[in-house]
């Protein structure tokens, strides 16, 4: 494909643009059959992407390879690996920085590689977009599904998105540039997947054409001016600006991360708009037994809902789209009838559950467990959901 | 010892904490209610006609010629200065400022509450500075100010302004002045 002119209706690959409505919601969709590393190439094809930064690791090595054919085929503006995921990190900041939509992927200890630019990231009000490939941290070494690496990812000042399946990656990573890039938000966004059950999962999903993508980024809508060296956060970078005068004052980074995170909040209304509520709420309404998940865990236990509702026992699942902002109205109104809340996790920490109970602490009556959790590749089958439910239920009653 | 500002000290100088966003296109903010703009502009009027130093702060995108739009938009920052008998004390740049600021002079979002104590002002208008730089500053002086704070934005407005006014351009600025010109005259000011 060859390179054209960016013009008022088409990007520099020929393709019209069009609204992040219209992409979504209103344009006409066809079958296909896709793992989540294919869709995630679909998704970038229509979203006007000016740079990604790759680097190795599994298992999203493969969304790093594909975006890369993006940029072959002419669709990506600039791609390029970096030297490790630090680098790959910085040099995301960089492109975001200049004024670039950029994107890259990374999964488990790459996350952690690269930890300090995310706060970094935030602190620079960047809006670029992390497709995180979750599958757990060394040691000893996994390259299983695992979802530990969110819960360090949780306070970064980033917004964090998670995906259950291949369709949802494909539209929470459009709508994630759009709500990123408001200039009221303007933050990271971090969309998250489980690793190999959706990266390596092939599952039918609805795609709209591809000759249709999104505007491109407008850095002139940008809550601070263009990079620059002499004013933060250029300057921040190499004069931390904070620690150099008693005419400073000692507000002034407090206020800084309070706006982030309120940042963060101000991206609520437009989340509920682009993923249709920051929670998706399924089976009996009044039932006393909830489920709270995200990912695949809660797509597990939906399966637990239909088996439960098999057996005579009301069950309902609360699925978490959005982590940062948490959903905390959402989630208190959908446990409202709650008597048992049961927080299914692929991580050994329990980093949904400590949200969960924070986040209702002193406002329901409901007994949270934390369990089924499993890690590091240990499948969630259904019986195990089942067995914490029918346990827990019976000791209560 | 400076006056404190509604948020006390400074724990929680944070409008999103107490679940306050900014408006929705065509309305505007003032305190915790959405109002229409007219009904914000109008009390932002009374507001600065009415307190002690009222004080308008000009950020860089209207202090410097990047385009027609700003140039129209500092020659109606004058005027409304006028109309609403304010002083005007730019906000140059967001550079720090060492060894310390001319409070007299500027003011800047690091310690924007140092020029507010300095001049005493009670009352002042944000326009034409960037949106993080407003906000970072917006929550200092909610936080150690009793400065009744307004934001004038060209994009989503400011929930840590006491209040705020979205999408204002320079045929909005127009609009606001002839509002404040009737509510001058309302008040016999």
């Amino acid at each position: 494909m060859s390179i054209k002119n960016m013009t008022k209706e088409k990007n520099w690959s020929g393709q019209t643009l069009v609204s992040t409505d219209y992409l979504l919601f209103e344009a006409p969709r066809e079958k296909h059959f896709m793992t989540g590393s294919e869709v995630l190439k679909e998704a970038m094809k229509r979203c006007t992407v000016d740079a990604s930064v790759s680097y190795p690791i599994t298992p999203q090595s493969e969304a790093a390879h594909l975006i890369g054919e993006l940029w072959a085929e002419g669709y990506v503006g600039t791609y390029f690996r970096g030297e490790n995921e630090f680098g790959v990190m910085s040099e995301v900041a960089g492109c975001a920085m200049a004024g670039a939509r950029t994107v890259t992927t990374t999964s488990g200890p790459g996350t952690l590689r690269a930890m300090e630019n995310f706060p970094m990231w935030s602190g620079t009000r960047i809006p670029c977009q992390l497709v995180l490939m979750a599958r757990g941290i060394n040691s000893p070494l996994t390259i299983q599904p695992d979802n530990l690496e969110v819960s360090f990812l949780l306070e970064t000042g980033c917004m964090i998105w998670y995906a259950e399946n291949v369709q949802e990656l494909f539209d929470m990573s459009i709508a994630a540039f759009t709500v990123a890039e408001m200039p009221d938000v303007h933050v990271p966004i971090i969309t998250a997947v489980d690793g190999f059950f959706v990266s390596h999962t092939r599952e039918s999903v609805m795609l709209p054409a591809d000759d249709i993508a999104l505007f491109p980024y407008n850095p002139y809508k940008a809550p601070l001016p263009p990079i620059d060296s002499e004013m933060p956060p250029g300057r921040f970078l190499r004069d931390p600006f904070v620690m150099k005068s008693n005419y400073i004052s000692y507000a002034t980074h407090a206020s800084w991360q309070w706006e982030v995170r309120s940042a963060v909040d101000r991206s609520i209304p437009y989340a509920k708009h682009f993923l249709k509520g920051l929670a998706h709420v399924t089976g009996d309404q009044d039932a006393e037994i909830v489920f709270v998940a995200c990912g695949t865990a809660s797509h597990q236990a939906k399966e637990a809902n239909r088996e439960l509702t098999k057996m005579g026992i009301k069950s309902k699942v609360v699925k978490l789209r959005t982590i940062r902002p948490f959903p905390h109205a959402e989630l208190l109104e959908a446990t409202k009838s709650a008597k048992y809340i049961f927080v299914p996790e692929f991580n050994i920490v329990g980093w949904l559950d400590k949200e969960v109970t924070q986040s209702l602490y002193g406002k329901s009556e409901a007994k949270i467990i934390g369990r089924p959790r499993v890690a590091g590749g240990m499948s969630m089958p259904v019986e195990a959901i089942l067995k914490e439910v029918l346990e827990n239920v019976k000791k209560g009653a | 010892m400076a006056n404190l500002g509604p948020a006390d000290y400074s724990p929680y100088p944070v409008a999103t904490y107490d679940g306050i966003l900014t408006p929705p296109e065509g309305k505007a903010l003032l305190l915790t209610d959405i109002v229409d703009e007219e009904v914000a502009m109008r009390e932002i009027a009374r507001v600065m006609l009415t307190s002690e130093n009222a004080t308008i702060f000009p950020g860089p995108q209207v202090l410097y010629a990047w385009n027609e739009e700003a140039k129209k938009k500092a020659t109606l920052i004058k005027e409304m200065a006028e109309v609403l008998n304010a002083k005007m004390i730019p906000m140059y740049d967001y550079r720090p400022k060492y060894p310390k600021i001319d409070a007299e002079v500027e003011i800047n979002p690091n310690h924007p509450n140092l020029t507010i104590w300095h001049n005493n002002i009670k009352a002042c208008i944000f326009i034409g500075v960037h949106c993080h730089y407003a906000n970072v500053a917006l929550k200092i002086v909610r936080a150690e100010t009793d400065c009744y704070t307004s934001a004038m934005c060209a994009l989503s407005g400011h929930e840590d302004a006491m209040a705020t006014i979205r999408d204002q351009h320079s045929e909005d600025l127009a609009r606001f002045i002839q509002v404040a010109r009737e509510v001058k005259q309302e008040l016999g000011k």
